[in-house]
Order: C-alpha cells, then sequence, then structure tokens
C-alpha cells in the first residue's frame, strides 16, 4: 500500500520558497563553454563597478557538453584560410549560412585554442619526422602558439587529452569572474520584457535545485546560453538508455525557449542534427573515420558510399553532394538508404583499418595505436567503452556497428539552428545582418552563444568559448550605451507563483489518490516526457519514420501540441528535482514546436538525411533558398514565419 | 550505464563541506539519503555515463553498470582519475582486461591563468583582450563573392 503518500525526492518542496532578489548590470545564464568564455574575458572591458552574475543549473566544473570530456578540438584554423572554414560550413548546410558570423567565429578562435593550451589542456604534437605525441610528451615541441604542429585529423580539427577540458575552462572562466559571481544549481527559466519596451530585457527568473528558493534578478543584458535540445525525439533506447544520448541529455532546449518566449526571432530551427554514431554506446566516428581511415560497408559487406549508384544520388544534390567532402546530411541519406532498401546493417570496419595501419608499424606503435582507438572514447564516451567490454569487442578483432540516431537541435555542431544575430558592425556585412551590437538577439540587450546562435554551425567547444568571448565584449559596448536600469511589470509575487505552479499542484492534490505518480488531477515530468518524445517520434520525423514527415502528420502533431501545452498548466512537482525536470519539459515543448513548425513551413526537404518532407521531397531552389526565421508571442499564442533573403559573403 | 553507489564504500562525504557527487553531476541526479548518509542515484534514466561522480568520489564508491536495455552485463570500466595523468582499468565480459593511461592536464590545478590583470583599451573595436594585447590584426574577407 502506498500511503501515507508522499514526494519521492530527498529535497522536498514546499508551497511558498524563499525569494533571493538580485540586481545587476550583465547577467551570464549558462555554464558551458560559450559561457565560460564570456566569464573569462567579459571583467576585461567591464568598468570595475560593473555588477555581473553567472547562474549555471549545474556546477560549472562539469556542466554542459563538454561535461565528460573530449578527444578532440574540431575547430582549429591554424595554417588555413577563415574564407576556407567559411566555404566548409557553407557547404555541409546545404548552401544556407550566415557567412558574416562564421568568417568572425573563424578569425577569433585560434586565441581560445592557445589559452586552452596555456591553462593546462594536453595538445597533440607532431615530430619533425611526422609521428603522433601525446600532449604530454608533446610538450616539448612547443605550443600551438609558438608554431608547433598539432596532430590534425580532418583539415579543421586537432587532437587533445581532453578528459579535463571542461574541468579547465572552467577554471580560468571562475578565476577571471570570481566566485562571488557565481551561482551554480540555479536553473533560470525564463526572461522578463521590461515593462516599458516589450522588444528589450529587463530581467530573468529562475530556482535553486538546492533549497526553496525563487531569484527574481533584473538586469541591463543578459546572455542566454544553454546548449541545444535533447531528448525532444524518442531515443532509440528507450529504457534506462534514453539517458544515453549522443548529446548531453541535460541540454532542455532552454536557449531557445527562453529567447523566444521573450521575443527573439529564430532562425533555420528546421535544421536538426542525427549523428551516425557507434550504434547505442553512441561513441565518436570521427577518428575512426579521419584518424585510423576505416571504412563502412553494409549488410552485404558491399561498400555503399563509393559505388556508382550512391554517385548518383549524391548529384542530385550538387554543388552540395558533388563537393570534395559530402555534407553529413548526404552521408546520412545514403544509409537511409541502404536502411530503406533492405541492405542494412552499415558496419564500420574498424578491423580492416587497424589491420591496414599495422602493414607499416612495429609492435610498440600499434600498441599505441590501440591505446588512442580507447581513449577516444575514455575522453568523451566512456560508456560505448564499456559496450565494447561488455560486447568483447576488441576492436582490432571484432567490427562495429554504427547507425544514425534520434534527433537533435543544436547550433555548433553540424546542425545550425538557432536565434537570428547581429553579426560584427564592419563594412562587408551585409546590412540585413547587423544591428549595432555583435551577436545580439532581434530583442535589444538579449545576446546568445554557441549552440544558442543560428545559421553558423562547426563551431564546435573552441568555437563556443570564442562567441562567449565575442558576446562578453559586446554586452559591454551594449551597456556603456544603454546605462539605465530597467523594469520588468510581473510583481514578485507573480513570478513566485509561476515558478512554483507545479509545487502547488502537486500540494494541492497529491493526497487525493494512493500513489502519487497516477492522478488525474495532475500530470507528472516523466510522463509527459514519454509524451512529447512519441508525438514527434511518429509524426514529426523521427527515427519510426526514417525521419519522414508530411503535412498532414505535422497538421496533427500540432493539435498534438495544442493538449500538451494546455496540459502542462496542470503538471506537478513534489520535490526541487522534479521541478527542474517539469521546467525542462516545458522548455522542450516550445523548442521541438518551433522545429516542426519550421519544417512544415519549408516546404521542401533542404537537408536529405535529417529529414524529409515526403510532399515536397529533394531541393527547391527556387522558391527556398533562403533562410526560414519565425517568432512567437507568448500573450496570444500566435507563431509567425518569413522567409529571409541569404546573401552570400565569400566566393565559391 | 547509469552510475551505482557502492554501499560499504559511501560515507556521504562525512568529512567533507558537501557531497562530492551531488555537487558534480550535471543533470542533478546524485542525491544524499541524510538518515543513511549514503548517496544514491535518484533518477538512472537520465544518467549520461559521464562519469564525473564516479571520478571525483573520495572514497571510490562509485561506479556506472552498463544500461540494463542493451548492454550485456559483466563488464566494467573503472577510472582513476589523478593531478595529470587518468588511469583506466577496462574489464571485458569475458575477462580480458585492458588498462590505460592518459594524461589530462600540465599545469597544477588552480593555475589556470585567468589574466586577472588584463584591461582591454579598445571597447569598439572587433577584437579580444588577448588579442588586442597580441597585437593582432582583425581580419577582414578578402575573397569577397
Amino acid at each position: 500500500m502506498a500511503l501515507p503518500n508522499k514526494p519521492v525526492g530527498e529535497l522536498k518542496a514546499v508551497r511558498d520558497p524563499e525569494v533571493d532578489k538580485r540586481d545587476v548590470d550583465v547577467l551570464i545564464i549558462g555554464g558551458g563553454m560559450a559561457a565560460c568564455g564570456t566569464a573569462f574575458e567579459i571583467k576585461k572591458w567591464a568598468s570595475d563597478d560593473t555588477k555581473i552574475l553567472l547562474c549555471d543549473k549545474a556546477a560549472l566544473e562539469r556542466s554542459g557538453a563538454v561535461a565528460q570530456g573530449l578527444s578532440a578540438i574540431n575547430t582549429y584554423i591554424g595554417e588555413n584560410k577563415p574564407e576556407d572554414y567559411v566555404r566548409m560550413v557553407r557547404n555541409d548546410l546545404m548552401g544556407i549560412v550566415r557567412e558574416d558570423l562564421i568568417f568572425d567565429l573563424g578569425r577569433h578562435v585560434d586565441d581560445s585554442v592557445h589559452l586552452f593550451e596555456e591553462w593546462g589542456l594536453p595538445v597533440w604534437k607532431k615530430t619533425d619526422d611526422g609521428k603522433n605525441l601525446d600532449g604530454k610528451k608533446g610538450q616539448k615541441q612547443g605550443t600551438l602558439k609558438s608554431g608547433a604542429t598539432p596532430v590534425r585529423t580532418g583539415k579543421w580539427q586537432i587532437m587533445i587529452n581532453g578528459e579535463s577540458y571542461k574541468r579547465i575552462v572552467a577554471e580560468a572562466g571562475k578565476l577571471a569572474l570570481g566566485e562571488d559571481n557565481i551561482v551554480e544549481r540555479c536553473f533560470i527559466v525564463e526572461i522578463l520584457n521590461d515593462k516599458d519596451d516589450p522588444n528589450k530585457i529587463a530581467g530573468a527568473v529562475g530556482f535553486s535545485l538546492r533549497e526553496n528558493k525563487v531569484y527574481i534578478i533584473s538586469a541591463k543584458v543578459i546572455m542566454v546560453a544553454c546548449g541545444g535540445a535533447v531528448n525532444i525525439y524518442q531515443p532509440r533506447s528507450v529504457g534506462e538508455g534514453k539517458g544515453r544520448a549522443w548529446y548531453p541529455v541535460w541540454n532542455a532546449g532552454s536557449t531557445y525557449t527562453m529567447a523566444l518566449r521573450a521575443g527573439a526571432e529564430l532562425s533555420m530551427m528546421e535544421n536538426r542534427f542525427t549523428p551516425a554514431r557507434f550504434k547505442d554506446g553512441y561513441g565518436p566516428v570521427g577518428a575512426w573515420f579521419l584518424l585510423f581511415k576505416a571504412q563502412t560497408v553494409n549488410g552485404l559487406g558491399e561498400a555503399f558510399a563509393a559505388s556508382d549508384e550512391a554517385k548518383a544520388e549524391l548529384e542530385k544534390y550538387a554543388p552540395y553532394g558533388t563537393a570534395a567532402v559530402t555534407p553529413t546530411c548526404l552521408r546520412n541519406h545514403l544509409m537511409m538508404k541502404e536502411y530503406k532498401e533492405g541492405r542494412g546493417p552499415i558496419i564500420m570496419k574498424t578491423t580492416d583499418a587497424l589491420a591496414k595501419l599495422g602493414e607499416t608499424m612495429s609492435k610498440k606503435e600499434l600498441k599505441h595505436l590501440e591505446s588512442e582507438a580507447w581513449e577516444d572514447f575514455l575522453d568523451m564516451t566512456c560508456g560505448q567503452a564499456n559496450l565494447w567490454c561488455a560486447t568483447n569487442t576488441e576492436p582490432e578483432k571484432k567490427d562495429s556497428e554504427i547507425m544514425p540516431t534520434e534527433p537533435y537541435l543544436l547550433g555548433s555542431h553540424s546542425g545550425c539552428c538557432g536565434i537570428w544575430c547581429s553579426g560584427p558592425d564592419e563594412d562587408w556585412v551585409p546590412d540585413a545582418y547587423k544591428w549595432g551590437y555583435n551577436r545580439m538577439t532581434t530583442v535589444k540587450g538579449l545576446f546568445t552563444a554557441g549552440d544558442g546562435v543560428g545559421c553558423s554551425g562547426h563551431k564546435f567547444s573552441s568555437g563556443s568559448h570564442a562567441e562567449g568571448r565575442i558576446v562578453a565584449k559586446s554586452m559591454i559596448q551594449y551597456l556603456k550605451d544603454n546605462p539605465d536600469a530597467t523594469s520588468f511589470k510581473e510583481t514578485d509575487q507573480e513570478l513566485v507563483d509561476f515558478v512554483y505552479k507545479p509545487v502547488r499542484t502537486y500540494l494541492d492534490n497529491y493526497e487525493y489518490t494512493t500513489a502519487a505518480d497516477v492522478n488525474p488531477k495532475y500530470c507528472k515530468p516523466a510522463g509527459m516526457a514519454m509524451r512529447l518524445m512519441k508525438m514527434t517520434h511518429e509524426y514529426g520525423g523521427g527515427t519510426a519514420t526514417y525521419y519522414m514527415t508530411s503535412g498532414k502528420s505535422l497538421e496533427i502533431l500540432m493539435d498534438l501540441f495544442d493538449y500538451f501545452r494546455e496540459d502542462l498548466e496542470n503538471i506537478a512537482a513534489g520535490d526541487l528535482h522534479e521541478l527542474l525536470r517539469a521546467w525542462e519539459i516545458n522548455h522542450r515543448l516550445y523548442t521541438v514546436q518551433a522545429h516542426t513548425r519550421h519544417i512544415q513551413f519549408r516546404e521542401e526537404s533542404r537537408f536529405p538525411g535529417f529529414y524529409y518532407r515526403s510532399d515536397f521531397m529533394g531541393q527547391n531552389d527556387e522558391e527556398w533558398f533562403c533562410f526560414v526565421n519565425s517568432t512567437y508571442n507568448k500573450e496570444t499564442n500566435e507563431w509567425s514565419l518569413k522567409k529571409v533573403p541569404y546573401t552570400k559573403i565569400i566566393s565559391d | 550505464m547509469p552510475s551505482f553507489v557502492i554501499a560499504e564504500k559511501c560515507d556521504g562525504c562525512k568529512g567533507g563541506d558537501k557531497t562530492a557527487c551531488m555537487y558534480i553531476c550535471p543533470n542533478d541526479l546524485m542525491v544524499l539519503d541524510p538518515n543513511e548518509m549514503k548517496a544514491y542515484n535518484q533518477e538512472p534514466d537520465q544518467c549520461w555515463e559521464c562519469f564525473s561522480c564516479v571520478k571525483i568520489c573520495p572514497s571510490q564508491a562509485i561506479e556506472c553498470r552498463g544500461y540494463s536495455d542493451f548492454v550485456p552485463m559483466g563488464s566494467s570500466v573503472v577510472p582513476m582519475l589523478g593531478t595529470e595523468d587518468i588511469m583506466w582499468t577496462c574489464k571485458f565480459r569475458n575477462g580480458v582486461i585492458k588498462r590505460f593511461k592518459f594524461p589530462i592536464r600540465t599545469t597544477p590545478e588552480g593555475e589556470a591563468n585567468a589574466y586577472a590583470d588584463l584591461k582591454g583599451k579598445d571597447l569598439g573595436s572587433g577584437l579580444l583582450s588577448t588579442e588586442e594585447a597580441d597585437g593582432y590584426e582583425l581580419k577582414a574577407p578578402a575573397e569577397l563573392a
């Protein structure tokens, strides 16, 4: 018998939390690579009396996408030209990108990488005779900044020993900003607009995950950088394994939702990322393709990606499909073709790759190579290493399967959804792409970085950090021009009621039934999470349909979203952890709604392999070679979508 | 591969000012049962297996067990985080054991150079503070469409 019914978490929620009011100049929401970049940079430009606060829902030392570590830095320009970086990103994202933002990132990113190395991140080096040294032994070659040669796996990637990457970067950010200016375990849930100017920010509200406390923060300028969105589509593993997402499972779309609810224009939200990774463990494949030169074959053992049929398929998507490097979505598209025509599964030939490399290597070098293969997993996806152990997989003896994942939304990896931001205020940037402050959204005083900035993918960890630094300087420029205090119309009581509504719903109703999770008077976050993922999975182009959707499916999905949004009024949380989940599911809803509304609006299939519109297959450059931007009005619950012209800045 | 806490080894971080695993978990999963003074993972199906709690635990009381929906039993992956290196012991289902050691940082912990005294000069320029200090010149695109 379940009675007496009670919340399960250790930190029980109470009806009336304490209120902690803060009045600052600058508020940084997030604690990942971008926010750490801002934390490092901002005081170098701010006057000494500037009040700055950073709120992270986790602990800076291990928050964000790099929490676990990384085995490579994927954006280091080095000997390359930023123009070529723009060309690479443009081709990978099927032609429609913001070249001003990408170029700007490309010219700054190396400075962040140089800092990482100075702070203690071990970076692999090449010896003069072309051998690879790990980051510790490689120190004798000097630093990247002093001209040492990194170990490149592709044109843009460099290898690192990155288990403690985030700890190192967070340490510098914390030292620079000062611990007193950082509040960890504070989940900001809504940005507040100015009472006199609805297109300007004035503050934000959130709550503590450790005590019953609501934070009400007045701010003159805000950066929101809380990563992308995960678990917005049903994952391939739906039991315990749904936490083993490729991107960090705690990325709840907070960046996009908080920005769109504040009135910010979003761009290219139709874009998504469905990375092909080692099946189930979601371990990285980059080193296997690029460093170990492994090939994939279909279930018949055929190197399908190199076949004449594949070439003919790619030609349909020229010039992108016929470029030297095939865009990520089209590589997926070729895999989808194999699955649909019954030629799966797709196998990574790790055995052949290591055997081939072994032909020219000594035993010692081969041992080192094996260690590198394992480090690739252990640095960033420990669970994949365990999956290999559990299935007795030694990569030199047994091949592994790879498979495209469920959809993710992000703007920093091989995807480009996000917020429409101003580019740098320079002559070469088209007028339509700049409105004064670099990386400011269309809402005055609201900035973003990393996964938040749309139309500019392939920043990865280093680029997100550099972008956070760019934003730091821009925010101080904005603050100098806009020093006046801001104020929002909501009262303290209204804000507490808003944030703690799920707690009140729980406390008002939990005694009605004998088991807390089944109660007709409320819904719980765990059930709502599954409900959201089921609807998008089936109607929004999830893995259920090989990423296929249609106008009719989307119409049904929009109806389901309406019920869902109404039901969120009745979501219940008995403890602080559940309150976190209640707000995350709210953020996930608006984000995935934006995503699917963009897919509905863009009547073509711009990114085959990421998603398809069955009623508009193929690309239609005549009508759709443009951005799609959207806004949301939280007072009226109305979405508006429009086309925005693309301008090519860098030559072919 | 959710984390689990070995009951006998966990002391609830009695000696510390906060529970290490609860402090570090990026997804707010690790909590302390104050009556038993033992920590546990309160939501295993939201565990990203990032190993942050495993690596930070001062009692080596936390490990990860493969996700029940796709990982066969019997293996383990155990890290030992030092100040300069990390050691990994990977045990296969069939008993094979592999050990690896990788560097993690080249400077003493706590000594990352935050450039605390650096102040930018030209707020109007597009240069970052350390770029300005290095005399870096802001590039404009040379190959325009």
